[in-house]
């Protein structure tokens, strides 16, 4: 009976974001505040609903009802309970939920904190991710009901896919979606602004905070799903391009340069119509990458269960949501070029060539991705392009963003001199040759650490002598506030995960071994001493241990015990040993016995010395940390509507942040 | 006028998305054909594993048809697909060459002495550049060579009792029927 009331829930759900999304656009149309007034509650409702749905898919997984289809396919009496949980995200059905819920939990935070806001403009940005959530809810009841029953109901469920069983898992989609849906509030908020039509800015003030948070959480998850790919698929790689990290990647790129668009929005009144722009293409390309991973169209490693009917319905919710702000965006998007007029030196000018820079990534990834389609639509056969093709130009496109980023924060708004650049110039430029020398004597002519070493001094150089020209200028307190700490942070973060990625690309060394225990093999000046396998069980699985004793100049520095599971259903998972450092990763990866009949023999080993690669997931940390720092300003807090009506009148002052 | 730009962009991308709908529901998408097919073999030069002094090369070998099977010890599904051909390599009525790919030879003997050795001749490639030339992206891969040196077939992935039935005989009568 429960799974029955889950589906209700949902239709109920439907029902109320149907009347949040209709009733307040004819409010706001009307001038009807009793009709403006049904948003909040409905939202709340809606959210009350879905949580409760939501509640009774973990129920029915907690308490193994394999009468539920979705939950005999995804999870069995063996499955501790901490994966049950996050086996209701683990496939299609339950994902999908996931996605709602979190919608929910956006638009519930937005009415509660959106007090201050005209009630015109609330209305419609929740009836905005109204539409949003019908659409989806739509796409559950009628393509992807987790509800649905399995009758007669079997003994025992299939179990999940033992990629999905690690603590990444219960960690990384959630978050990740806290920050793909939450470029939904950016674009509501933009849809709003076409709707009302109203040429004021304030807008973009009071959707900052949002967007900065939003980034904040999808930098983080794609932290969190780099470093679960890393320690759990063996291959030691942090990043493949495969078009699922894509999909979440493409959005990165354009909320970075969403954030800065809105920064030279909301402070000089100029770049209105590109900041709407953006905001509308950060939420469609989540969407997008929805589309790419539900719909089963580029196949990859994710493979999540395709089905065309699902494809067809994401692409008519697309093209109708995407397609019709588009529409919308050429209709009303603002005429005039308005905002102050810049120099060509000025931090506006620095900003637009971020921008331009991070757009064509944007662009770069989202062809790179699309381009096997390509292959087929212009029959040119199965072509696909892989790392290659990224590993090229995304270096490329980065390069110019690396060499401004230590004069954005120098440079004024609307026209800078450039003696203070020119000091700034010779100061990091000095720093970064100097860094680059003395790392030539450590990596012998590697030419990429090198390279690495000196951006990321010169950008962190930058940062300091900032932070220096701060604490000398600016009285006590007003030195960094909070939007300040959170860009110096995010920027200190691009510093650290440079030269994460270089350092750890070129000095990593790979060695496929094979070791019968008592044997050695060094890498990287690290002596791996194999002593067999012994015989280990988990909750679900049983697995071959390796026991593998890591030396270094005769003394011990770690004890590795790389894992080769067998889950329930037979299905094989390798774990791997990872031993962490601030300067090197240690890794084994246990392959296979030499001869399956002699578990006792030789084995086939993959070892790995990886220099500086927690440095990357750092600076993804530092970035998320500066996302939620700057979005914590108290300046985004506007308190009465007359202070938001003032702003209105008068363009928001001039100010050196 | 250039605010339709944006519009117009999306458009396009939506009738590939639509387009990539439509492909996948009508085509297999985990199938790769092979563009070497029908197309001659690429040339290669390699030496025996059990002599390296001796070469295997595309003239070489000329004449009559033969199977190009790619293993390595290193590759795990090579493991399932080894029973498979000692049972049947010697009914297919071709030679069969093993093409050890990117291995170590002493690893790659013990390997086939340990298991058996299924293969008329193997030759070895240790470096892997032969192996792209023919298109190789894992092992097992299997190349059905005919006497003008054309490839006429080609199976990603282990042979199996079944495909060996249902896809590679017929594929090697077919060449012995041809003129």
């Amino acid at each position: 009976m429960t799974p029955e009331l889950g589906q209700l829930a949902l239709i109920l759900a439907l029902l109320l974001a149907l009347a949040q999304s209709v009733l307040p656009l004819i409010g706001a149309w009307r001038g009807n505040n009793a009709l403006m007034a049904v948003a909040r509650p409905a939202a709340a409702g809606q959210a009350v609903f879905v949580g409760l749905a939501f509640f009774i898919l973990v129920w029915a997984f907690l308490h193994f009802d394999f009468s539920v289809q979705y939950v005999a396919d995804n999870s069995n009496l063996q499955l501790p309970w901490y994966y049950r949980i996050a086996a209701v995200w683990g496939a299609h059905e339950g994902s999908m939920l996931l996605w709602v819920l979190i919608l929910n939990v956006w638009t519930v935070a937005l009415a509660l904190f959106s007090k201050s806001l005209p009630d015109v403009f609330v209305s419609r940005v929740l009836a905005v991710l109204g539409i949003i959530s019908v659409g989806f809810l739509c796409f559950i009841l009628f393509t992807s009901n987790p509800f649905g029953r399995l009758l007669p109901m079997p003994p025992d469920g299939a179990d999940l896919n033992p990629i999905l069983q690690d603590p990444g898992m219960t960690f990384h989609p959630p978050v990740l979606y806290m920050g793909y849906v939450g470029f939904s509030v950016a674009f509501a908020f933009s849809i709003a602004a076409l709707l009302g039509g109203s040429m004021e800015q304030s807008w973009v003030r009071w959707a900052r905070p949002w967007t900065n948070a939003a980034w904040g959480f999808l930098s983080c998850g794609i932290v969190a799903g780099s470093w679960w790919a890393y320690s759990e698929l063996g291959w030691g790689g942090w990043w493949f391009w495969d078009p699922v990290e894509n999909a979440s990647f493409m959005p990165w790129l354009v909320g970075v340069a969403l954030i800065h668009a809105q920064a030279v929005t909301e402070k000089r009144g100029s770049l209105r119509a590109w900041t709407i722009l953006l905001s509308l293409f950060a939420f469609s390309l989540s969407l997008l990458g929805t589309f790419l991973v539900r719909s089963g169209i580029l196949t990859s490693v994710h493979a999540f269960a395709s089905d065309p009917r699902r494809g067809t319905y994401i692409l008519c919710f697309l093209a109708l949501v995407v397609g019709g702000s588009l529409l919308l965006y050429a209709l009303r998007a603002p005429k005039v070029a308005g905002g102050k007029a810049f120099a060509l030196i000025s931090r506006e000018s620095a900003i637009l060539v971020g921008n331009l820079m991070f757009t064509v990534a944007a662009a770069m990834v989202l062809l790179g991705t699309l381009f096997p389609l390509l292959g087929d639509a212009l029959d040119i056969g199965k072509v696909s392009v892989g790392p290659p093709y990224f590993g090229l130009l995304f270096p490329l496109l980065m390069l110019p963003v690396m060499l401004l980023l230590p004069f954005g924060p120098f440079l004024r708004w609307g026209k800078s001199d450039t003696s203070v650049l020119s000091q700034v110039l010779t100061r990091a430029g000095i720093a970064a040759a100097a860094c680059a020398v003395i790392a030539a004597f450590f990596v012998h002519g590697q030419l990429k650490s090198i390279a690495g070493v000196a951006c990321a001094a010169w950008v962190a150089v930058g940062i300091v002598l900032y932070m220096a020209k701060r604490w000398r200028e600016m009285p006590r307190g007003r030195r960094y506030p909070a939007e300040m700490a959170g860009m110096l942070l995010a920027h200190f973060g691009v510093a650290l995960f440079v030269i994460g990625v270089l350092l750890s690309e070129s000095l990593s060394v790979t060695r496929d071994v094979r070791l019968s225990p008592g044997q050695t093999a060094t890498v990287g000046g690290y002596e791996f001493r194999f002593d067999g396998v012994t015989q280990t069980t988990g909750p679900n699985w049983v697995a071959e241990q390796g026991v593998v004793t890591v030396m270094r100049n005769g003394s011990l520095v770690a004890d590795m015990h790389p894992q080769k599971r067998t889950y329930s259903h037979e299905q094989v998972q390798t774990t791997s040993a990872v031993d962490p450092g601030i300067t090197r990763d240690l890794y084994v990866a246990l392959g296979e016995p030499m001869d399956p009949n002699h578990v006792e023999g030789a084995w086939a080993l993959r070892l790995y010395t990886k220099p500086f690669i927690r440095w990357i997931w750092g600076g993804g940390l530092f970035m998320m940390l500066g996302g939620f720092v700057s979005a914590a300003d108290r300046r985004f807090r506007v308190k009465r509507e007359t202070e938001a009506a003032q702003t209105i009148l008068t363009p928001v002052r001039e100010s050196q942040a | 006028m250039s605010r339709l730009v944006p519009f117009f962009a999306f458009v396009l991308l939506a009738a590939l998305l639509g387009f990539g709908i439509w492909w996948n529901s009508a085509h297999d998408p985990t199938a790769v054909p092979s563009p070497l097919i029908n197309k001659p073999a690429p040339a290669f030069v390699l030496p025996k594993l059990d002599d390296p002094r001796q070469m295997v090369s595309k003239d070489s070998m000329l004449g009559k048809p033969y199977l190009v099977n790619v293993f390595a010890s290193w590759c795990f599904a090579c493991g399932e697909e080894h029973p498979v051909l000692m049972a049947q390599s010697k009914q297919l009525g071709i030679p069969v060459i093993g093409y050890d790919y990117k291995d170590e030879a002493a690893d790659a003997k013990a390997w086939l002495g340990q298991h058996g050795n299924p293969y008329d001749v193997v030759i070895t490639d240790q470096s892997g550049h032969t192996a792209i030339d023919f298109g190789v992206y894992g092992a097992p891969e299997t190349f059905l060579i005919d006497g003008k040196g054309v490839i006429r077939y080609k199976r990603i992935g282990p042979l199996t009792p079944d495909v060996i039935a249902q896809q590679l005989m017929p594929a090697i009568a077919t060449l012995e029927n041809a003129p």
